[in-house]
């Protein structure tokens, strides 16, 4: 293997490690005061045992959250040294600032975490709120970094070296707003529908229970809502890259040769050798219309830029679809539960519904996954759009790739306990909270 | 404003040492404190562990920002000692938490404290070995060099890992004092009481094979220590502080004990800093990594100081806050 690819699947596999812990903490604390100020208004003790549950895992789920996003601050020199030391100055703002966020969401967390019994309720339960505040920023600060990476801004470029830096004008680039809304959003979705999955699983055998109903109900509302504005941000985000990026959208859509009008394709495999889609359903003139709002627009395909600076068509594109797929999935299901609860309550509860969203419990965070590798493997060969390449910047050393399959085995290994913990931990929850136990 | 990004870099790196310091420091000390210890520990930490490492990261991001050419550096040569730190602090808060909060009671406790003190002892070790490497001046950053000149040799050496082994004594003994004032029970307290003594031998002896081992490299760490009059006072405050400390162990008021000790470190690491200073890497060649050559345009450094001044107005109450809720209600108890 050598040292490009295997620095860059170590930040893959680190990323995609991490993405998912930083999406439970943008999530939870949010879902978890919700649940807490139910209790305190109704006094229901449903609420008050699913604060507490949702606490205990969400108590694991951070901690490794915190030691793999310290990896990944440390990785981004480890791996790539050379985008780090002109990167660094330019970017270090949102890092600032992400840094600030998260120290005042760990503090928060500690108290949250440990202050049930010790603190007045209502401090208690704003305690919850500041979690998830600060948790919701310090994603948007390390998104509005890694926009920059998409769309750089903030200096001059002169012989190699980045000079008069301005790094408001970095930071506030022009992909910060459509990625931070577009990630915030994803979050929301994929741990809402993952928490509302597993709830659901374990109604299906006992449909009166209290404690995973309100669950069940407190999760994909907050999953609901989110997955059906996800498609408007998705959609910002699609004219968004059309015109910033648009290689990337043409590896995304898979569209080879620029064309006016552009038809949608759906599926299929791109063939890079003939520069076409085997097995696709086309949809005329819709890409026009996504792209830039016109269903006669000229959309920009691959061969508009020279083959070494072509993204990866193939994962590029089965990405987007997944990510695609999965996103029009969920906001469905968010809309039949709304259209449920406001009119056909009893379906809630059918076994078949329940098992539909059981069966999505990991569909929002495979989605992330592949929203991440669809930005990341897009923006290839470079790692600043335009101004530096990825192989430009990747460490010197050679043998990087002891360095991946060292941290790929400990995150594999740290995944599988985390699952069987997870297991351990549901299975026991009848033990600890009393609604849980009813029938 | 250059000096006060310094400054701040300076008091996060003392932070980091002290609470940072205390939280590896205690996985050291479980080795030795017997059954009980490992619940007294637990306890005492699991609310402020998290925190503690977040000022880790705040002097990484400082590092990368305000003086980028010393993070590309340091990572691209030392890359292979702060790789074992990462999985050292992956291992380390991983198996602490799953311990904590794992609700089966079998022999997964056994794997989980294994790692934790592996880890607790390992990462404050290579961390120590990366610091040794910034001092001791065998980074080479001429290109021609082979792997083991260029990536290896630079750390793996006898001064780097008495660093090492220096930095996990102290840490082990900031620990040990620190749980001094945890524990309710007399005899209890009387087993961290000797972790301390333990280890602030163990610390002294360490304190002064690094500057043996500085010699035997031909560095002269001994001769720069002495010529700076600072350092020289800072070094002799902390030796006149030991018997202050011996006496203080035997009293009940824990915060003068803590207070104590607490000064040595940070006597320690300025005694450091005055020998140092503004250097950060020392190069083979002469061509050492300053914070002036180093450091980032003004319109960096004045954003990252708006970011640091903010978040430290924001974090130092809520540190305070998070400190009183979990250490005083113990105290009163």
């Amino acid at each position: 293997m050598d040292d490009l690819l295997a620095a860059r699947l170590q930040m893959a596999v680190s990323l995609g490690f991490h993405i998912v812990f930083a999406c439970i903490g943008m999530t939870m604390p949010i879902l978890m005061a919700f649940s807490e100020w139910k209790w305190l208004r109704t006094h229901k003790q449903e609420y008050l045992d699913l604060a507490k549950a949702w606490s205990k895992g969400v108590a694991i789920f951070f901690a490794v959250g915190a030691v793999s996003g310290t990896v990944l601050s440390f990785e981004l020199g480890l791996l790539f040294p050379g985008f780090m030391q002109h990167a660094g100055p330019i970017i270090g703002m949102p890092f600032s600032w992400e840094g600030t966020a998260f120290f005042v969401e760990a503090i928060a967390l500690g108290v949250f975490l440990y202050g049930w019994n010790r603190l007045n309720k209502w401090v208690h339960y704003a305690s919850g709120i500041v979690v998830g505040i600060s948790g919701v920023l310090s994603g948007i600060f390390v998104v509005s970094a890694n926009a920059w990476m998409n769309s750089p801004a903030g200096f001059n470029y002169q012989n190699g070296s980045f000079t008069n830096i301005d790094p408001v004008a970095a930071m506030f680039n022009d992909a910060w707003f459509s990625q931070a809304l577009h990630m915030t959003l994803a979050a929301f979705v994929a741990t809402s529908f993952a928490v509302a999955g597993v709830h659901a699983f374990l109604l299906i055998k006992n449909r009166n229970n209290a404690f995973h109903r309100t669950a069940v109900k407190i999760a994909l509302s907050f999953g609901a809502i989110s997955a059906l504005l996800q498609p408007l941000s998705g959609d910002l985000s699609a004219k968004d890259i059309a015109k910033r990026q648009p290689a990337k959208l043409a590896a995304a859509e898979a569209l080879y040769k620029t064309s006016q009008p552009a038809d949608l394709v759906i599926g299929g495999i791109p063939n890079d050798k003939e520069e076409r889609v085997q097995y696709a359903i086309h949809i005329p003139r819709f890409l026009s219309f996504l792209a830039h709002g016109d269903f006669n627009a000229t959309v920009t395909g691959l061969d508009q830029f020279p083959k070494e600076e072509r993204p990866p068509v193939l994962i590029t594109h089965i990405a987007f679809q997944v990510m695609v797929g999965l996103g029009m999935l969920m906001a469905l299901a968010g809309l039949l539960f709304l259209l449920f609860s406001a009119r056909w309550k009893k379906l809630l509860l059918k076994k078949w519904w329940l098992t539909f969203i059981a069966l999505l419990t990991p569909a929002g965070f495979i989605a992330v996954e592949a929203g991440w590798t669809v930005t990341e493997v897009g923006r290839q060969p470079w790692i600043i759009y335009g101004f530096m390449k990825t192989s430009d910047a990747v460490s010197p050393m050679p043998g990087l790739q002891f360095s991946f399959y060292i941290i790929s085995a400990v995150y594999i290994l740290l995944t599988l306990i985390l699952i069987w913990l997870m297991r351990r931990q549901i299975a026991t929850v009848t033990n600890y909270y009393p609604s849980a136990r009813t029938d | 404003m250059l000096l006060s990004i310094i400054i701040i870099l300076a008091i996060a790196f003392i932070l980091y040492a002290l609470l940072g310091g205390a939280d590896y420091g205690a996985g050291i000390v479980e080795i030795f404190a017997g059954k009980k210890g490992e619940h007294t520990i637990s306890k005492a930490i699991a609310p402020v562990w998290e925190a503690n490492h977040v000022w880790l990261i705040l002097a990484i991001v400082i590092l990368f920002t305000g003086f980028p050419q010393v993070f590309s550096t340091i990572s691209t040569v030392l890359h292979i000692p702060l790789m074992i730190v990462l999985l050292g602090i992956v291992l380390r808060g991983s198996s602490f938490t799953f311990r904590h909060y794992d609700v089966g009671q079998d022999d997964s406790r056994k794997y989980y404290t294994l790692f934790f003190r592996i880890s607790s002892f390992i990462t404050p070790v290579f961390l120590g070995i990366t610091l040794g490497a910034m001092i001791l001046g065998e980074i080479d950053l001429s290109t021609s060099g082979t792997f083991y000149e260029q990536y290896v040799r630079p750390w793996l050496n006898v001064f780097c890992f008495t660093m090492g082994l220096f930095c996990a004594a102290l840490f082990a003994y900031i620990a040990a004092v620190f749980m001094i004032g945890e524990v309710p029970s007399v005899g209890e307290r009387k087993r961290y009481i000797q972790l301390a003594r333990l280890f602030l031998f163990t610390t002294t002896i360490l304190g002064i094979l690094v500057f043996v081992a500085a010699e035997l490299h031909g560095h002269a760490l001994f001769r720069e220590f002495f010529a700076s009059p600072f350092s020289v006072i800072a070094l002799g405050m902390v030796l006149l502080l030991i018997p202050v400390l011996l006496r203080l162990f035997q009293q009940p008021n824990i915060l003068y004990l803590r207070t104590v000790a607490g000064l040595q470190v940070l006597l320690i690491l300025l005694g450091w800093y005055a020998i140092q200073f503004p250097i950060l890497v020392y190069e083979k060649r002469g061509n050492h990594l300053t914070f002036y050559n180093t450091q980032a345009p003004a319109a960096t450094q004045y954003q990252m100081l708006i970011a640091l001044f903010v978040g430290l107005l924001l974090v130092v109450p809520a540190f305070y806050y998070l400190f009183k809720v979990f250490k005083g209600a113990r105290q009163e108890q």
